[in-house]
């Protein structure tokens, strides 16, 4: 039998990982997209565990939202970076520091 | 929950939020097949959705109820939020239609992406439910994001927009990771059924140990949203790469918004650890008094300028949560109108400068405007004090108000500090008044403003001064809002 506090570990694991990987990628910006899914499927995976322990429903239906949304999320991420690869010809994350001050 | 009814009644309750979206469907479908023939269908349109729904909300002013299965609720606080949110956004669309027109934006999507924005903060605004405020917040940034990159050759801006992305999809990420810590100790999403159980008397050790935890991310999330230190990164390259007129839109409604999630999610739901978040935001808001006012010195960009000038206002709107009474949640909440008044004024004169190929955003675009357009600069110089916090304008009595509730509160030496950082702040605003009436420029500034901008900005303006004059009626309404 998985205890709830091994779903809690795993999800603030991957958690971890996709918080640190936003901070430590210096390279390109479709990964930071990618470590952004990471913290959403963490946030699930604790959703649906204590959904699943305390027998309510109500936190599996909020997964369906966040699925959703992370959905909607994602594409206007990704047009944002296309945009981006027609401005500057470039898709790193080092080129998009022209802003500072 | 299985037992739920839906019930018909239940559906008037709603009427803003209902007709706003139904006029958003509408107002899109018609912008594809109409907007070729009538230019200015789409901004007349949206213009009066925004009254109308305005309208409904005044209706429902003193009604109050939980619908839809305890995920929506219509109060004071809401519908009074709901008023203010579609008067600023119908000023701010005024100002904004100037600064498309000249810079070639004007586009029906950008009205549309803005009514949807305002519906995510209606839906922010009027939550009951941990879903309904993440709901009401995605609605939100996603339609935000979108508006910066409106400016679709200007690298800038879709560096702004790209960045505001990012960090706004960190800010959701911990805000939900902190919600999801909410629901598994309480074993519910309802604000009412964890606000029983965060002041529940038997809550033992671990419990309290695991609401903390998640009402950590509950905050780094909502600092997030405001701009506060030191979770404000985002701010100063968003307002300066975004189009003005989305820097204004975003530095204005959105704040309101942020402080309705701020009231629901802290002292509806979690009321009972008030304790516990005050020690967090009182490091949050020296932080951002502090922050916002020394680095403001060095900007020459005049949207920088504000940028950081917000984050010290935000600064200030925390101080008022922390004193854990009514009058000071009042004397916050007094701060934030006042501060979005300010705010459209400031970036409404900036928009007045902005000519056919011409983007006004340097400090020095303002030089020898009181020669050429005294009654703008008039504007600017009422704006500016009233930031900087000089009787009578209203910016002093909002930051009066939350300094009484502050040392009423016993936190002497955060009201110290304060004072201190506004005095140094005044330094910017001093010297933006100075570049207007003393220096000097061979360059004509002309203003080529329409007429219908032109008067809304001198109301605007006027407001700072009126409402200053009469400050302790609003101040009482703020309160009862709590």
């Amino acid at each position: 039998m998985i205890a709830l506090s091994d779903y809690l570990i795993l999800s603030a694991i991957v958690f971890c990982i996709g918080l640190a990987g936003i901070f430590i990628n210096r390279t390109n910006i479709i990964l930071l997209l990618m470590c952004v899914e990471l913290i959403l499927a963490a946030v699930n995976t604790n959703f649906i565990a204590f959904s699943y322990y305390s027998s309510d429903v109500t936190g599996q239906i909020f997964v369906f939202f966040i699925l959703t949304v992370a959905a909607a999320e994602v594409a206007i991420g990704l047009a944002i970076l296309t945009l981006m690869y027609r401005n500057r010809g470039s898709i790193d994350v080092d080129v998009t520091n022209s802003l500072k001050g | 929950m299985i037992d739920y009814q839906f019930n018909t009644a239940d559906l008037f309750f709603a009427l803003p939020e209902l007709f706003m979206v139904a006029a958003i469907a509408l107002i899109l479908l018609l912008d594809l097949f109409v907007s070729e023939r009538f230019q200015n269908l789409t901004y007349y349109l949206t213009q009066s959705t925004l009254a109308i729904t305005g309208y409904f909300a005044f209706n429902l002013i003193g009604e109050s109820a939980v619908i839809f299965d305890g995920t929506f609720v219509l109060d004071t606080i809401g519908s009074y939020f709901k008023v203010f949110m579609m008067i600023f956004s119908i000023v701010a669309l005024v100002y904004s239609r100037h600064y498309l027109s000249v810079h070639n934006l004007l586009k029906g999507e950008y009205f549309i992406l803005s009514l949807l924005s305002v519906f995510g903060m209606m839906v922010m605004v009027s939550a009951h439910s941990m879903l309904t405020i993440y709901l009401g917040l995605e609605i939100m940034s996603l339609s935000l994001y979108t508006l910066i990159a409106i400016a679709r050759d200007r690298a800038v801006a879709i560096e702004a927009a790209l960045k505001y992305f990012v960090l706004g999809a960190i800010a959701s990420g911990l805000l939900l990771y902190g919600m999801s810590m909410i629901y598994g100790i309480t074993g519910s999403l309802d604000i009412g059924q964890i606000a029983a159980f965060a002041t529940g008397a038997n809550l033992i050790s671990e419990q309290v140990l695991i609401l903390n935890f998640g009402l950590v991310f509950l905050v780094i999330g909502i600092a997030f949203k405001f701009g506060a230190v030191p979770f404000h990164m985002w701010v100063p390259d968003v307002y300066q790469g975004a189009p003005t007129s989305v820097t204004m839109f975003l530095s204005t409604v959105p704040k309101i918004a942020a402080t309705a999630m701020l009231v629901r999610l802290l002292i509806d739901g979690l009321g009972g650890l008030q304790a516990y978040w005050a020690d967090l935001f009182m490091i949050l808001a020296i932080l951002s008094i502090g922050l916002g006012s020394l680095v403001a010195l060095m900007q020459t960009n005049i949207k920088r300028l504000l940028a950081y000038s917000t984050i010290s206002h935000i600064g200030f709107i925390l101080l008022g949560f922390i004193t854990g009474v009514v009058e000071g949640y009042g004397a916050a909440a007094f701060y934030v109108l006042a501060y979005v008044l300010m705010s459209l004024t400031a970036f409404g004169t900036i928009i007045v400068l902005n000519k056919q190929g011409f983007e006004a955003d340097q400090i020095v675009d303002f030089r020898g405007l009181s020669k050429h357009s005294p009654w703008f600069a008039l504007i600017m110089l009422f704006v500016m004090l009233s930031m900087a916090g000089v009787p009578p304008f209203i910016g002093f009595y909002s930051k009066l108000f939350i300094l009484q509730q502050v040392i009423s509160a016993g936190y002497i030496y955060l009201a110290v500090a304060a004072v201190v950082f506004a005095v140094i702040s005044a330094y910017y605003y001093l010297q933006i008044i100075k570049t207007m009436y003393f220096d000097d420029t061979e360059k004509e500034v002309t203003v080529t403003a329409p007429m219908d901008m032109r008067i809304i900005l001198s109301i605007n303006g006027a407001l700072i001064l009126v409402l200053g004059l009469m400050p302790s009626y609003w101040m009482e309404l703020a309160i009862s809002l709590f």
